[in-house]
């Protein structure tokens, strides 16, 4: 019979997803579209640290929080997926070691 | 009905910018310029909603919608120089937009929401209205950069942009989801009172990735990566926009979170600033000597500038968020000369990409020349610019402060960084001019408004006193 989760069992999960998403940043060196993927997951990992909170506190304002989350997350992507859509037809490619004319 | 009053200029302009949106799509394409002489105004419109609505410098804050929402002197100063900052950029970038066929409306309109999202950071009173002016802002951004859409440099440049500001975004919602689980609220006043009694591990996590996300907005080392190659890549009329009012907003952004929020905790993030202030400081003026670009020596000058303005807010004093407050002012102030030249030279057929382009311009244009000269002084901080006395205030906090030692690093910083600021005078001055074609000299609206916003550098470092003033009181009656 597993213990019924606590708190710290719901942050230990988020910061797990959160280190995830950062490492698939960073080490990601093949393609953006993965790059996209691990920034929802980040925004992911955020919003359960909201919940758990929120429920841990019993005070409503971070899921109202999570709810504005999810909304902008949306456009964030579609953003994203944009501005791939045109970085694809200019380079031909959606490679990150592709996209290295900017020496940054 | 209070309520509503209180966000009237907010109101005003998203309402103008929907409009010209969508108004846009009936315009003929020689009738363009109608429109984007509409943007300007409902900017300045929007400008005079601002300063009717507020009260004297040293009035209590009104709070609006259950304290999510806040007008205070702080609030009033910074929306007024945000919208000024913006339609100086947008009355620059005209005739550089028709000629590299960007004047369409969706520039303008561009422009406006992310001038509603900065106004929506200065009265953010709630981590939920700072994140949503804050994403408003950045989404608005990555647009304009990509706006061209069939130049590979800037798209690459709008794709650095966007997945290092969304990380930035990821990083700053962890440390607020930390710090809501700690004090309990999301209410930055509730928050700031709430400091003392919580658990210091848990504050002191949150805080440092707030830090990290407020410096990537920033564009401060080690988050610096964005900058150049946003500010090389994008047309140099988004560069132009870019280099000055989202400055002012980010100084917005750190102003109510570390100033009205974790005030109380300054130990916990006093350190973390002043690392990150006194490295760009630092790396951003040495790199910047080896560029030959210029919009990406301008990009490491910016990223110097921010870590001086970082230096004000690491002190964790009033007089330090006021001096930086000044700096993030006239920064924006001076940027916008030095890369409204760039725009307005560009307009005239005189492309500029590397520092030489700029040779011989004192014999084809000594008035533009001269315009150059006072931005770069100002950016440098030489007397009797503007840029002088900011830093001067920076500095002066830092001594208050009994930080001597960062004070003179960043003297030490300045001096190196004053070399490549003189380069380009002396390019400009001593070199051979390279094209023997006269420039038109300022005759026109945009080039009669930078001479007004280059004489404004001068006289305004001629008489300080009122600015800081300002300034100073504003942040005097909202932290005390």
């Amino acid at each position: 019979m597993l213990p019924a989760p606590t708190l710290t069992s719901y942050l230990t999960v988020a910061a797990i997803v959160f280190t995830i998403s950062v490492i698939g940043i960073f080490i990601n060196r093949r393609n953006v579209i993965i790059l996209l993927m691990a920034i929802e997951l980040m925004l992911l990992a955020v919003n359960l640290n909201f919940i758990a909170f929120s429920s841990h506190l019993g005070d409503l304002s971070g899921q109202v929080f999570v709810f504005f989350i999810l909304t902008v997350a949306a456009a964030e992507s579609a953003i994203g997926l944009a501005i791939l859509v045109v970085l694809f037809r200019n380079v031909g490619s959606i490679d990150v070691n592709d996209i290295g004319r900017l020496r940054g | 009905m209070k309520d509503i009053a209180l966000v009237l200029p907010e109101i005003v302009l998203l309402t103008l910018a929907c409009a010209l949106l969508v108004g846009d799509l009936f315009v003929s394409r020689e009738a363009k310029g109608r429109t984007y002489a509409l943007g300007i105004a409902s900017l300045f419109l929007t400008v005079i909603c601002v300063l009717s609505l507020a009260g004297p410098l040293d009035a209590p804050a009104q709070m609006a919608f259950a304290q999510l929402v806040v007008l205070d002197g702080v609030s009033t100063v910074l929306k007024a120089v945000m919208l000024v900052a913006s339609a100086l950029a947008l009355i620059y970038s005209w005739d550089y937009l028709v000629k590299h066929r960007l004047d369409n409306g969706e520039f303008v309109a561009l422009a406006l929401f992310s001038t509603l999202g900065m106004m929506v950071i200065a009265s953010a009173a709630n981590l939920l209205t700072a994140y949503l002016g804050l994403e408003l802002l950045s989404l608005s951004m990555y647009a304009l950069v990509a706006l061209k859409r069939d130049d590979r440099l800037a798209t690459e440049a709008a794709m650095k942009y966007f997945v290092l500001g969304a990380l930035a975004s990821g990083l700053l919602l962890f440390g607020v989801s930390i710090i809501y689980g700690a004090t309990g609220s999301l209410d930055l006043a509730t928050i700031s009172k709430s400091m003392a009694t919580v658990n210091r591990i848990a504050l002191a996590f949150g805080l440092i990735f707030i830090a990290a996300g407020v410096a990537f907005k920033l564009g401060v080392v080690p988050f610096h990566m964005w900058v150049p190659d946003v500010y090389q890549g994008a047309p140099t009329a988004v560069t132009l926009f870019l280099s000055a009012a989202p400055k002012i907003a980010a100084f917005a952004l750190a102003y109510r979170l570390f100033g009205e929020g974790f005030l109380a905790g300054v130990d916990e993030w006093r350190v973390v600033v002043a690392v990150i202030a006194l490295l760009s400081v630092v790396f951003g003026n040495l790199i910047a000597i080896a560029q030959t670009d210029i919009k990406r020596m301008l990009a490491y000058s910016a990223v110097a500038n921010m870590g001086f303005l970082l230096l004000g807010i690491s002190t964790g004093t009033v007089d330090g968020f006021a001096a930086a407050f000044f700096y993030a002012v006239a920064y924006a102030i001076s940027g916008l000369v030095a890369f409204g030249l760039l725009v307005v030279l560009s307009a005239r057929g005189q492309e500029v990409e590397r520092i030489e382009d700029l040779s011989g311009l004192n014999e084809r244009s000594p008035w533009l020349a001269l315009i150059l000269l006072i931005s770069m002084f100002s950016l440098a901080g030489i007397p009797p610019t503007l840029g002088f006395w900011a830093k001067l205030t920076i500095l002066e906090s830092l001594v208050d402060a009994g930080l001597t030692w960062m004070a003179v690093v960043a003297v030490v910083a300045s001096l190196i960084g004053a070399f490549y600021y003189l380069r380009v005078v002396k390019v400009a001055y001593f070199n051979p001019a390279t094209s023997q074609d006269v420039l038109p000299a300022a005759n026109d609206s945009a080039g009669a408004v930078l001479s007004i916003n280059a004489i404004a550098v001068i006289v305004l470092g001629m008489m300080p006193t009122a600015l800081v003033g300002v300034c100073a009181k504003a942040v005097l009656t909202a932290l005390r």
